[in-house]
């Protein structure tokens, strides 16, 4: 971690607002994390903690308050900062960073056909000048994530869940990119075919070298892709480590509460459960203190007064908490 | 591939790729109440295109001896108040009737469907301001606008189509706003712009045509009420000039004499009635044509 050109991927003190009637509503808020080329980061939270907000901020779907995202270029050790960049270096980087939707059933035109739900990211950056080069790319990359070359002129609504959501891969793909975000790509489907899904990021993970941001509230698929976990709380990370740490050791007690709520498969284990009170606070004005004091039961005085900051609590498990040395399960 | 194979087992069989125009056809020519509409308004140009050879009489000359003739072998729809042949008249009218209801639609479907894109896709100032000028133009009634435009332009055929275009663009540009809301919100937009879709090729491609439903709808009885405006026009002298035939005008000249010869008013009446019929049938077997969800 402490490599310089180990990190691939910066984000610095990234924050998105939304204005509301009611006050700013803090969706991100000072964020700041690294990642590796080539590894998983899974990004955990409750729905409404910003999740896919800061996904899209990272690839500049949305553009952010104020902060930082600096990729590392392609040919030389030099950062740029994509929250900044003009409307025309986007375009170029579009074809580095990639997203793949949460809903199949949406983030697909009803109205086009497989073939040329493919062809548009190729054909709106002009990749290629021949349409028989095109064609033999639109085969590749429906070989590439397991859609038969027959449905090549059907619509969406005819196709299931995964095959759709493979539509929605060979989209991103198409380009070549470096860095996808994953936006819950399997939350909308059922579990067996969650599973083809999940195997086929895998497998193209190892096979390109992609660099992912896995975003999921589910705790054991994201255990079973990540290197390294995030956990979100109301728009900050409480917690970032290899994902092991985190089932083993987690230190900050809403991972502890969220950890304590996934079932086990055994029936002689008895573990506790943390039950959290109350409700989510709201994410508009927050007030400067640990976001989540008010259903913490380490919560002391100290968390009701200032926000902790993410801290290096063991070499590479960050954590904000003021008590994490002190708790221990 | 069978027909019948396809139906039974869908996905097993790779569906023809046909052109986008040849699928549309395809589709379209499966319903056959949207045929019918093909064909009257196929008719409809043919009389317009060829109206000199199959029109038997000519439509403006007067004959005193034959007036308020109510239909017979001689002239089967009978003859107007000058003794002119009512089916000539028709045939000839058919001409300018087209055209106006077309083009005046056409101009407003662009002029209107332009502005009501860029404003429901923008959103923020230039939203506002686009609509707030709509809404100015809206609050002058239709056929009030367009007598003025076509008063300060002077009457002539080109004209009166432009001011009955012109005064429908607010009600085009409302309705086709009000689809790319609702479309924009949806999240394939965003994926295409996650792909580096530039705004023009998203209005285009994704965002029009998946709000095309209202709008064709909207067009085809834009159609209708294009004649009627235009008849309006014609019937205070800012229109198609007397003695030229116009369906609209047939419709108000034969007006006064509807109690004794019914005939004069009912025949324009009947011909601008299944126009727009037939347009209603043709634009809803397109609509349904162009919506691959509806295909099978």
């Amino acid at each position: 971690m402490n490599d310089v050109n180990d990190k691939y991927i910066i984000v610095k003190n990234l924050k998105k607002y939304f204005n509301t009637k009611r006050g700013r509503l803090h969706a991100v808020d000072d964020v700041s994390f690294e990642i590796k080329k080539g590894e998983t980061l899974g990004l955990v939270g409750e729905s409404g903690c910003g999740k896919s907000t800061l996904g899209r901020c990272l690839i500049r779907l949305l553009d952010s308050t104020s902060g930082e995202v600096l990729l590392k270029n392609k040919d030389n050790d030099s950062y740029v900062d994509v929250t900044k960049v003009s409307a025309s270096e986007m375009k170029a980087l579009r074809k580095r960073v990639q997203i793949v939707f949460q809903d199949p059933y949406s983030c697909l035109n009803p109205r086009l056909s497989v073939w040329e739900l493919i062809a548009e990211p190729l054909i709106v950056n002009n990749i290629y000048a021949k349409s028989a080069d095109m064609r033999r790319r639109i085969r590749e990359l429906m070989d590439t994530v397991g859609l038969a070359e027959r449905l090549e002129n059907s619509y969406p609504h005819e196709l299931d869940g995964g095959r759709r959501q493979r539509i929605g891969i060979a989209r991103s793909l198409a380009l070549n990119p470096e860095f996808i975000v994953l936006d819950e790509p399997v939350s909308a489907l059922d579990v067996c075919i969650q599973a083809q899904i999940l195997n086929l990021l895998n497998s193209l993970q190892k096979e390109f070298n992609y660099t992912y941001v896995f975003i999921s509230h589910n705790l054991s698929v994201v255990r079973h892709v990540s290197d390294r976990i995030a956990v979100m709380y109301l728009g900050q990370i409480v917690e970032l480590c290899e994902y092991q740490d985190l089932f083993k050791s987690p230190l900050h007690p809403y991972t502890q509460a969220l950890l304590s709520a996934i079932p086990l498969a055994k029936l002689d284990v008895k573990r506790e459960r943390i039950i959290l009170e109350g409700d989510v606070p709201s994410p508009i004005e927050p007030p400067n203190a640990c976001r989540f004091a008010g259903r913490c039961r380490y919560a002391c005085d100290k968390c009701r007064q200032g926000a902790p900051e993410l801290k290096e609590h063991e070499p590479g498990h960050f954590v904000a908490c003021y008590r994490a040395g002190e708790l221990n399960n | 591939m069978s027909e019948n194979l396809e139906n039974v087992t869908p996905e097993l069989v790779k569906r023809k790729r046909r052109g986008a125009f040849a699928e549309v056809l395809f589709r379209l020519s499966k319903s056959p109440l949207a045929m019918f509409g093909l064909a009257i308004i196929l008719l409809l140009i043919f009389c317009a295109l060829f109206a000199e050879a199959i029109s038997p009489y000519s439509p403006i000359k007067q004959d005193l001896m034959h007036m308020f003739e109510t239909p017979s072998a001689e002239h089967w729809l009978g003859t107007d108040e000058f003794g002119r042949d009512i089916l000539s008249r028709l045939i000839y009218g058919a001409r300018v009737s087209l055209q106006v209801g077309f083009i005046a639609v056409g101009i407003a479907l662009v002029v209107g469907g332009m502005l009501g894109a860029v404003s429901g896709y923008y959103s923020g100032w230039l939203d506002n301001s686009i609509m707030r000028v709509m809404d100015v133009l809206l609050s002058i009634p239709q056929t009030l606008l367009a007598i003025a435009i076509v008063a300060a332009l002077g009457p002539s055929l080109m004209n009166l189509m432009i001011a009955v275009g012109i005064s429908a663009v607010p009600t085009y540009a409302r309705i086709v706003r009000g689809s790319v809301l609702s479309i924009r919100s949806m999240e394939f937009i965003e994926a295409a712009r996650a792909v580096g879709s530039s705004d023009l090729r998203i209005i285009l491609r994704h965002i029009l045509p998946n709000s095309m439903a209202p709008i064709i709808v909207q067009s085809t009885l834009g159609v209708a009420s294009a004649i009627l405006n235009a008849a309006g026009l014609s019937f205070i002298g800012l229109g198609i000039q007397p003695p030229n035939p116009e369906w609209g005008a047939m419709l108000s000249g034969g007006r006064q004499y509807i109690r004794d010869f019914p005939h004069m008013t009912l025949y324009p009446g009947l011909a601008i009635m299944f126009t727009i019929l037939a347009l209603n049938f043709l634009g809803d077997g397109l609509r349904d044509a162009l919506d691959p969800k509806l295909k099978r």
